[in-house]
């Protein structure tokens, strides 16, 4: 009784520290990275949700921000910087481009960065204002508060 | 000088080599031969001309016409503040014309542009390998028989 209490206590706990240090790496790749800076610098700000650090190295960060077309010679690169990433990991869509392709149904572009890698969270816009940016984000957290917090990662698909 | 004496001098220089001179919205087109694409290039890049800017490079598939192919040049002469544009027809059979990498450095990129995109092959240029699609890409991406929806991914793409 009292260890299930204190496990689900603990879960709980840990998915708040979890959403509340989200260090990101910016995979910014086109004009949506304008829109990242101005969420990002001082005037949105989402410092203010625990976003603050941004990491240039996949390694030390938490959340992957992909950010803009991803065409096809680039897809090995995004699914690397993915891998390269310690768990736990969640990845933001940042923009149509990153969603779906967006106006670019081409033979050059990707449709989609979830056919490369897994996405956590969409976020629509061309690009998305950074109001929309942050309710991405506050669902993001709200997601990583109720996942199982996973000690022994399994291998994604 | 006045583009209109340049276009006469021209003609009476490589009378036999340009097809024709059409107007398209105000401004002249050079339609030549492409064997001669040089030798107009070096003449209109030299004084008094002084064309001494290539602004652009580039071709147009038309496809189902006789020649499918049409490169396109624009020229910029800096001291007469004039611009020329040059078209010479390339049949799909034979699908090739001389480079302007000896007299422009920028032709090079824009001739491996070219040679990527839709398969011409410039001769006399120095390093023709492909630009922008990766190792392993097949066709020219912007003929127009390129499938619209076709892709060649370089990995293993989810779902």
């Amino acid at each position: 009784m009292i260890g299930n209490f204190v496990t689900t206590r603990f879960n709980y706990i840990l998915g708040w520290a979890r959403k509340y240090s989200l260090f990101h790496y910016p995979f910014i790749t086109a004009c949506c990275g304008m829109e990242y800076m101005s969420t990002a610098a001082s005037h949105f700000d989402w410092d203010r949700f625990g976003t603050g650090w941004t990491r240039f190295s996949p390694r030390q960060s938490d959340m992957l921000v992909v950010c803009g077309t991803i065409s096809h010679k680039l897809a090995p690169v995004l699914r690397t910087v993915y891998d390269q990433m310690t768990e736990p990991k969640w990845v933001m869509a940042f923009g149509t481009c990153a969603v779906s392709g967006g106006i670019y149904d081409n033979y050059a572009v990707v449709q989609g960065s979830d056919r490369i890698i897994p996405v956590d969270v969409y976020i629509p816009g061309c690009p998305p204002r950074p109001e929309t940016v942050l309710d991405g984000l506050i669902k993001l957290q709200e997601k990583i508060q109720k996942q199982e917090q996973e000690w022994r990662w399994k291998k994604r698909k | 000088m006045e583009k209109k004496k340049v276009i006469e001098e021209l003609k009476q220089k490589f009378s036999e080599k340009i097809k024709g001179v059409p107007v398209q919205l105000g401004d002249e087109i050079l339609l030549i031969e492409r064997d001669s694409l040089l030798d107009i290039v070096q003449f209109l890049k030299d004084k008094p001309y002084s064309y001494s800017m290539l602004l652009d490079l580039t071709c147009v598939d038309y496809k189902g016409q006789e020649p499918r192919f049409e490169m396109v040049y624009h020229l910029y002469s800096i001291p007469n503040v004039q611009r020329l544009r040059i078209k010479v027809s390339l049949s799909e059979k034979d699908l090739r014309i001389d480079s302007l990498a000896s007299l422009w450095k920028n032709a090079n990129w824009l001739e491996r542009e070219v040679f990527d995109m839709f398969g011409v092959d410039f001769k006399g240029h120095p390093d023709l390998k492909r630009i922008f699609m990766y190792d392993g890409f097949e066709g020219y991406p912007l003929r127009k028989d390129y499938p619209l929806r076709k892709r060649q991914p370089r990995i293993q793409l989810r779902k």
